[in-house]
């Protein structure tokens, strides 16, 4: 056998073994024929009976074709998940060399990055009109599997290798060229060092959904936080065998199983979960959450499918046209954007400049924006009735201009408007003592100071008695209970009655806080009969249809009388009024779903609307519903740009974090924030200690996810004591906040 | 002067210790299923996380507790005539027989035998460079000697560095307490040191018991 025959051999041990693998033990009869076929012609050749070996190989080859394309019709979505993480699957690196015309790396060379699973370059795409040549460069940020490199880490970047990536976003937009980002990540490594997993996520979509250049992003394996890390995108395409989904399917049987300690679920188990998670192509298209599948050779994309290479090139650079065209005011978009889209159409020879001026860059913003907050409306399910909706709508016609008036107008000569009313009232008070003067002097009733003398303290006005307005119902429960810190700092047993009381569940001791209900905070924080909660109705659904969770959503309804695990309302703080969204952890852990981030954005558009500061209380949450797939992952960068469009319209936003707060929530919306605070005792971070263990081998240390290590690496700005948290918030709201807020 | 070898063999003729798990306060006492013979574990992990074997539930206003074994070691003796019963503080409810480790008999040879030089206060120690430099070129303890009044160590806290002269019996320096660049508690051990005439039969001992030592797995 010449080295020739030989290298295409090999390739066909390769394209059987890959058979094998992504079909794990299904397919028999296919991989026994191919590997039947395979030892005759190596048994043939050897013993030199084959009279035209080429022509043989060839018929082979044609066999594994055939074989292929059949395969491809029955591959499960399990499948897929196995072809986007197989080492010959094609790497960023792939596509940096046979996509684009010449690139530099920028931020490290394989093993020698600061984080190995992130590629970042300078690549130049050349597109020509007529003779004329045209050099397009482009910002490439992704993440790079390698092909089976240990180092790359799966495309499982640290913290470190995001906020890098968000660097080089920076210096895209400063340049002002696009940005194509290569999704190739099973999830983000999830450790809490400096700046933090969670941290660094939400800084990277904070920054995307502000981005003034064209993103477009290309998914193979999104795995979660990872993938939303640097996903928001102006086009988002999806190669047709990968992946997006809020969990492995390996992590969401281990949740369905109920596996511990690094057990590993049942594999049938991970099958129907990544069935139920719908997270093909095919799937998210539908939803909505992709823009357009990129079609795949069969059994999924290798590096030698050069026309897939081909193919994928015409595809990112007709998004990257199509994002400059909607971008730009001009007559004929529509009729440019579908020459694009024809059939046969060779875009390297249809030149357009990827510049973009100022106000294309605000309108693509905008447009970004808007696309984002218009998705995952249909996973949620809205009870509200027909004249409240109307109510809704009209509440939106009405106070919009009239709060444009007050605070646009009104707020600008307000001054003037104030300095004429003194001077009339100041006129009206000369006048008026001139017209009682005849009746004589106003009596003025004297105060009543008997009191004074006969005692020092005013007993009517003691909260001692009354401290709180809402007792946790657990004071009623006539038992002891132990602090968790007893073995350290040998705290007393507290009595229930007196520490679910006056206590506030908090140890008198070592000023451990134990959970308290969402309640407690809605009344014993803002101002007595204050709070009016709105959007009440809109309801947690299962847009999936996953099995199991309707029941499971009817009986947290139940138990805790709320319809989702977010409250939205208005309150007041000292007088001040703020909108509020509170994520409650009774509520099915506080997962975070579409109806939650319904209401979420709505909260933000309502605070912005009315000029209020925007309280996140975060009593807890354990992450996105997972049940919701898609839906729920989505509300990452969905309620980051409702965030972000809030506080570039100058307002106040402030997240507070009590017990267990984690996962996608944290790694977006909140994580987001400003100005982050944290109540004492309360965990935060990216993924709990049985993840850590599971994805990274690594065995946590107690108090790992601690507030207290969130204050160290500067991810929340203090830590409060939940019986001073309405004090703490007051001066907050007094101290800080933007621009706009009506009390200034 | 101590004699070191009779005192290794009086701990090799009882190589344990009693260790009393008393009632850390009033309660109904509540036995796991635990008996004399029984095998219990301390608390184990990387950080002493995971708690050790439950012995019993101690009760008290509705407050159920469980107390762990504090050690490694084989269950002696169960109080079991105060099972469902109501015990005081510091009542003894479980006897556990620590087998000593070589670790442990080691330490306890040394506490005994070698006179230790306390740190004064907080802060972090370091030998002064002669002494650091001897220490550096002998190959096993007990080359330095040092006398009573001799400057030894110098004394850093917050960029502010004192000379610390050694009081004591005149000896070698047998064993090293603390870590350069770490902060050292007071009254936390910095050196011991044993005299020049006992050092053979201390190190003979140490050795012996690094060879002979029998360690329960």
């Amino acid at each position: 056998m010449d080295n020739l025959l030989q290298k295409r051999f090999i390739s066909l041990s390769d394209r059987l073994s890959y058979i094998q693998d992504i079909f794990a033990g299904k397919q028999q009869e296919s991989v026994s024929l191919l590997q039947k076929q395979l030892d005759e012609f190596k048994e043939k050749d050897s013993q030199n009976l084959l009279e035209n070996p080429y022509a043989a190989l060839c018929s082979l080859e044609e066999l594994f074709s055939d074989v292929e394309s059949r395969l491809d019709a029955l591959i499960s979505p399990l499948d897929k998940v196995r072809i986007v993480r197989h080492p010959q699957r094609i790497s960023l690196r792939d596509i940096l060399e046979n996509v684009y015309d010449n690139f530099t790396e920028v931020g490290g060379a394989d093993e020698y990055s600061l984080d190995p699973s992130f590629v970042m370059a300078r690549a130049v795409i050349v597109r020509r009109r007529g003779k004329k040549r045209y050099t397009q460069s482009v910002m490439v940020i992704g993440q790079e599997k390698g092909h089976g490199a240990e180092f790359r880490n799966g495309g499982s970047a640290k913290p470190w290798g995001n906020a890098k990536a968000r660097q080089f976003m920076r210096v895209a937009e400063t340049e002002g060229i696009p940005i194509h980002c290569y999704i190739f990540t099973p999830g983000s490594y999830p450790i809490e060092d400096y700046p933090g997993a969670a941290q660094q996520i939400a800084r990277n979509i904070y920054c995307m959904a502000g981005l003034r250049v064209p993103v477009v992003s290309i998914i193979s394996e999104g795995g979660s936080g990872g993938a939303e890390a640097i996903g928001l995108a102006d086009r988002r395409l999806m190669l047709s065998n990968g992946y997006y989904s809020v969990i492995s399917p390996e992590g969401a049987a281990a949740i369905e199983g109920r596996c511990k300690g690094g057990e590993r679920p049942a594999q049938e188990l991970v099958e129907k979960c990544a069935y139920n998670l719908k997270l093909t192509a095919e799937d998210n298209l539908g939803f909505g959450y992709i823009d357009k599948i990129i079609k795949e050779p069969p059994l999924g994309a290798r590096p030698y499918h050069f026309e897939f290479f081909r193919q994928l090139r015409q595809e990112v650079i007709r998004a990257t046209d199509e994002v400059v065209i909607s971008a730009k005011l001009t007559p004929f978009k529509g009729m440019r954007i579908a020459r694009r889209n024809k059939p046969n159409i060779n875009l390297d020879e249809m030149f357009l400049s990827w510049g973009l001026s100022k106000s294309e860059k605000n309108r693509l913003c905008r447009m970004r924006g808007d696309k984002f907050l218009a998705l995952a409306r249909k996973a949620v399910v809205d009870k509200r009735p027909f004249m409240a909706r109307c109510m809704h709508s009209l509440d939106d016609l009405i106070m919009t201009p009239w709060m444009q008036f007050k605070y646009e107008f009104y707020r600008k000569h307000q001054r003037k408007i104030q300095g004429f009313i003194e001077t009339v009232d100041n006129e009206w008070d000369v006048f008026k003592g001139w017209i009682c003067k005849p009746f004589g002097k106003g009596t003025k009733q004297k105060e009543d100071k008997s009191n004074e003398l006969m005692s020092l303290s005013n007993w009517s006005e003691d909260h001692r008695h009354n401290r709180w307005n809402y007792l946790s119902p657990r004071y009623k429960i006539d038992q002891a209970v132990t602090c968790p810190n007893a073995g350290v700092y040998g705290c007393p047993d507290l009595w229930g009655p007196d520490l679910f009381a006056e206590f506030a569940g908090v140890c008198n001791h070592c000023g451990h806080h134990f959970p308290m209900e969402p309640e407690w905070y809605v009344s014993n924080v803002f101002d007595k009969d204050s709070v009016k909660e709105f959007n009440k109705e809109i309801e947690s659904g299962n847009p999936l249809e996953y099995p199991g969770l309707d029941k499971a959503l009817e009986a947290a309804k139940k138990k805790t009388g709320h319809k989702s695990a977010c409250m939205t309302f208005e309150a007041r703080i000292d007088g001040t009024k703020l909108v509020v969204a509170m994520l409650m952890g009774t509520f099915r852990g506080g997962s975070f779903g579409a109806a939650e981030g319904y209401k979420f954005v709505e909260a933000a558009e309502r605070a912005a609307k009315n000029r209020c500061p925007f309280l996140a209380y975060v009593h807890g949450t354990a992450g996105i519903r997972i049940q919701e797939g898609t839906h729920g992952v989505i509300q990452m960068p969905r309620c980051t740009i409702a965030v972000r469009r809030y506080i570039e319209n100058g307002g106040l936003y402030m997240v507070c974090y009590d017990t267990n707060s984690f996962a996608g929530p944290v790694a977006s919306f909140l994580g987001c924030s400003p100005y982050q605070f944290a109540i004492r005792s309360s965990n935060i971070g990216f993924a709990g200690p049985g993840v850590i263990k599971s994805t990274t081998g690594m065995d946590v240390p107690p108090k790992y996810h601690r507030c207290y290590r969130a204050l160290t690496r500067g991810h929340i700005q203090a830590i409060w004591d939940r019986r001073e948290m309405r004090n703490n918030l007051i001066q907050a709201l007094q101290t800080i906040g933007g621009r706009n807020l009506y009390y200034r | 002067m101590l004699n070191v070898s009779n005192l290794l063999e009086q701990i090799k003729q009882n190589p344990y210790r009693e260790n009393t798990v008393c009632a850390p306060h009033t309660g109904v006492v509540n036995f796991a299923e635990i008996k004399s013979g029984d095998a219990v574990h301390g608390p184990e992990g990387q950080w002493k996380e995971k708690q050790g074997t439950a012995l019993l539930t101690l009760t008290r206003e509705r407050n159920a507790k469980t107390i762990c074994a504090p050690e490694k070691g084989v269950i002696d003796k169960v109080y079991s005539e105060y099972e469902n019963g109501f015990v005081e503080s510091g009542c003894p409810l479980v006897t556990i027989r620590h087998h000593l480790t070589r670790d442990e008999v080691e330490s306890i040879i040394l506490k005994q035998s070698l006179y230790l030089f306390l740190a004064p206060e907080r802060a972090k120690y370091y030998f002064v460079p002669e002494v650091e430099a001897k220490l550096r070129a002998a190959s096993d303890p007990g080359s330095v000697l040092i006398h009573n009044g001799q400057e030894l160590f110098i004394m850093s806290r917050m960029k502010r560095e004192l000379p610390l002269y050694y009081s004591g019996p005149e000896g070698v320096i047998y064993a090293k307490y603390f870590k350069t660049n770490d902060n050292v508690d007071v009254d936390a051990p910095l050196i011991g040191v044993c005299p020049e005439e006992e050092l053979p039969n201390i190190k003979e001992v140490i050795m012996r018991v690094q060879t002979e030592w029998q360690e329960n797995s």
